[in-house]
């Protein structure tokens, strides 16, 4: 749809540029080890990654080590701040915030992740289509997407679950169906120049076929592209379910997510329950902060690799 | 560029026609029937009824002729009828429509009047405190969920210290001016996460253009730094921000619905996310096109802005 070049993605800034310059010319090693050695030279990559897996154990294993009642009400507790027996204090149905910022991760990161690698495929896939065929098809195919972005995310978000109220699965796919749309712009641009690479046209006149082109050639050589993508899809996905549900649009009690908590919280701000909205904010802000720092290092990562080609 | 200007004219119109094929089918797969919705649970035991409604309204058609007649009533501007405000759509945007204007417009100049100098800033002094101040500063902004930020702002200084009210004005335009303390903390909500995104893209544009050749060719006649900076490769860096202001519209707009409510401002964003909850289909989607044809409208304007600004650029 443009013809233009926005110097590169809203998650840019920040990492450190130097990076390549410091690497020793010693025996070659495997592009991977390279990508990775410049990975972990990159501080904030590795305090995203430490940040990332630190919220997995609390979330995940959490729960394990700390019992609290996240299914029935108990309005005997309600509104309770933190103190001895409850370090983040209780909410309006009496859920200890604790816990719940625990199984509300769960579904956060799950949903986020979820949706991130099924866009991510469907956009790479679409992308690579388009790309690879070009003329005709690739107009159509990306028509479509262009008409897809007019729509901002939210607005259409807001729509397609009004009309079909989600459970947890089919929330992953409403975020997915809506998010893939950049990836598939970004994986067709690099499809339109990989499919005139030698070994492209080499397999071609060998005899292969387009799925094979797709597949085994420039879905594998946009991996940079995929891989840094989808990291970011995987924070603008947790923000979606976020917005969806804090606009009471998202997962349904008992269940609950960061946004929901938040929500929740929200209500009651005016009295002065600070306890119940800053723990999901700032869990929230951590997650996509850590992610955002790892999604920078990689596309260094990846920079790197071409480079040394 | 006139070959240009009409290819890509035509772009936009195809991509709108799509749009409303795609709210189409998102009309036709709500659940319900519209005439029972409409005259009541007891008209399934009035068959004749119901055919003279459907016929009335065109629902006894095919499909493509029902999209043919939808669209023809969409080109002349009507674009539904609210179930649940008794109203037409189109009279209800031109009520929220001049209150969004409003919201985004301050926010975003209030935005770019903040976001640039610290952009340029950062990348004078890249890889020092300031840097990672501002950079810190960013991720954190964009990072918060907007409705976070607005109501810690509510928080702070609404609840706490009382400069400013917590619900925006409720009234027309006028009262946003009148009103303004009202209206500071909405608009200051929707400028942080804007700045947030703006000054990192000021940033790494300027950083793209500090080491141009035309920057050391200036330096070598004996040019300050300081007019260097502001007259050659501010001017330069800006060429950017411009097509990001037309693409960003979506973001944006996603950002004032938010925003709008929290702050129960009464403009489209907050009215959008009213219908969603009451299920009022016809506003959501006459809605969805106007903001769709805003977007295309933006980026086309991008496009166009690009190629005005940076001669560099040819369009075969």
């Amino acid at each position: 749809m443009t013809a233009t070049t926005v110097p590169s993605a809203p998650g840019t800034p920040g990492a450190p540029q130097g990076a390549p310059a410091a690497l020793p010319a010693t025996k070659p090693r495997g592009m991977f080890l390279r990508g990775l050695e410049v990975f972990l030279e990159n501080k904030l990559a590795v305090i995203g990654v430490i940040l990332l897996a630190a919220i997995f154990i609390f979330c995940f294993i959490g729960p394990f080590f700390y019992h609290t009642n996240q299914t029935t009400v108990n309005l005997a507790n309600e509104n309770l701040p933190p103190g001895p027996g409850m370090p983040l204090g209780t909410d309006q149905s009496g859920y200890d915030i604790l816990g719940r910022l625990m199984v509300g991760g769960q579904i956060s990161l799950e949903v986020g992740l979820a949706a991130a690698v099924i866009a991510t495929g469907l956009g790479t896939l679409w992308g690579a289509i388009a790309g690879y065929f070009g003329g005709v098809t690739d107009a159509i195919m990306m028509r479509l997407v262009d008409a897809l972005l007019a729509i901002p995310t939210l607005f259409l978000a807001l729509v397609v679950v009004s009309i079909f109220p989600p459970t947890e699965t089919e929330l992953i796919l409403v975020i997915a169906l809506t998010s893939w749309l950049t990836t598939s712009r970004l994986i067709r641009g690099e499809a339109l120049t990989l499919r005139v690479r030698d070994y492209v046209q080499a397999m071609r006149v060998m005899g292969g076929g387009s799925a094979r082109a797709v597949f085994r050639h420039i879905a594998p050589n946009a991996i940079g592209t995929i891989v840094v993508n989808a990291t970011f899809q995987v924070a603008d996905a947790i923000l979606l379910v976020v917005a969806l549900s804090y606009l009471g649009l998202g997962i349904r009690p008992p269940q609950t997510d960061w946004g929901g908590m938040l929500n929740a919280g929200i209500n009651s701000v005016y009295d002065g329950y600070w306890w119940q909205i800053f723990p999901a904010g700032i869990a929230i802000i951590l997650v996509v902060i850590a992610i955002n720092f790892i999604g920078d290092a990689l596309r260094d990562s990846f920079e790197v690799r071409l480079q040394r080609r | 560029m006139i070959g240009f200007l009409i290819r890509r004219l035509l772009q936009a119109a195809i991509v709108v026609l799509i749009v409303t094929v795609i709210v189409f089918i998102l009309l036709r797969s709500i659940p319900g029937n519209v005439a029972v919705a409409i005259l009541g649970p007891s008209a399934y035991r009035n068959p004749a009824t119901l055919a003279q409604f459907n016929a009335q309204y065109g629902f006894d058609k095919p499909w493509y002729s029902q999209y043919l007649l939808w669209l023809g009533h969409l080109l002349q501007g009507n674009l539904g009828f609210s179930w649940t405000l008794d109203q037409s759509v189109a009279s209800l945007l031109g009520q929220r429509l001049p209150k969004t204007i409003i919201l985004v417009g301050l926010s975003t100049l209030i935005a770019l009047i903040i976001a640039v100098p610290i952009g340029v800033w950062q990348a004078v002094r890249r890889n020092k405190p300031v840097d990672y101040t501002f950079t810190g500063l960013s991720f954190l902004f964009y990072a918060a969920p907007t409705f976070f930020v607005g109501t810690v702002l509510i928080l702070v200084f609404s609840v706490k210290l009382g400069w400013f009210g917590p619900e925006a004005p409720q009234g027309g335009i006028v009262s946003d001016f009148t009103d303004w303390r009202d209206l500071t903390l909405p608009v200051v909500t929707l400028a942080l996460v804007t700045i947030a995104l703006f000054s990192r893209y000021m940033r790494s544009s300027v950083l793209d253009n500090i080491t141009e050749d035309y920057v050391r060719t200036a330096r070598a006649k004996g040019a300050s730094r300081r007019r260097v900076l502001w007259r050659h490769v501010m001017r330069n860096s800006l060429i950017p921000i411009a097509t990001l202001l037309g693409l960003s519209i979506p973001g944006i707009l996603s950002g004032a619905l938010i925003t709008e409510s929290v702050f129960n401002y009464p403009g489209m964003g907050y009215l959008f996310y009213q219908s969603a909850q009451k299920q009022d289909y016809p506003t959501m989607l006459g809605f969805i096109i106007v903001v769709a044809i805003a977007t295309v409208v933006g980026s086309l304007v991008a496009d166009i802005l690009y190629a005005v600004l940076d001669p560099r650029v040819r369009y075969a």
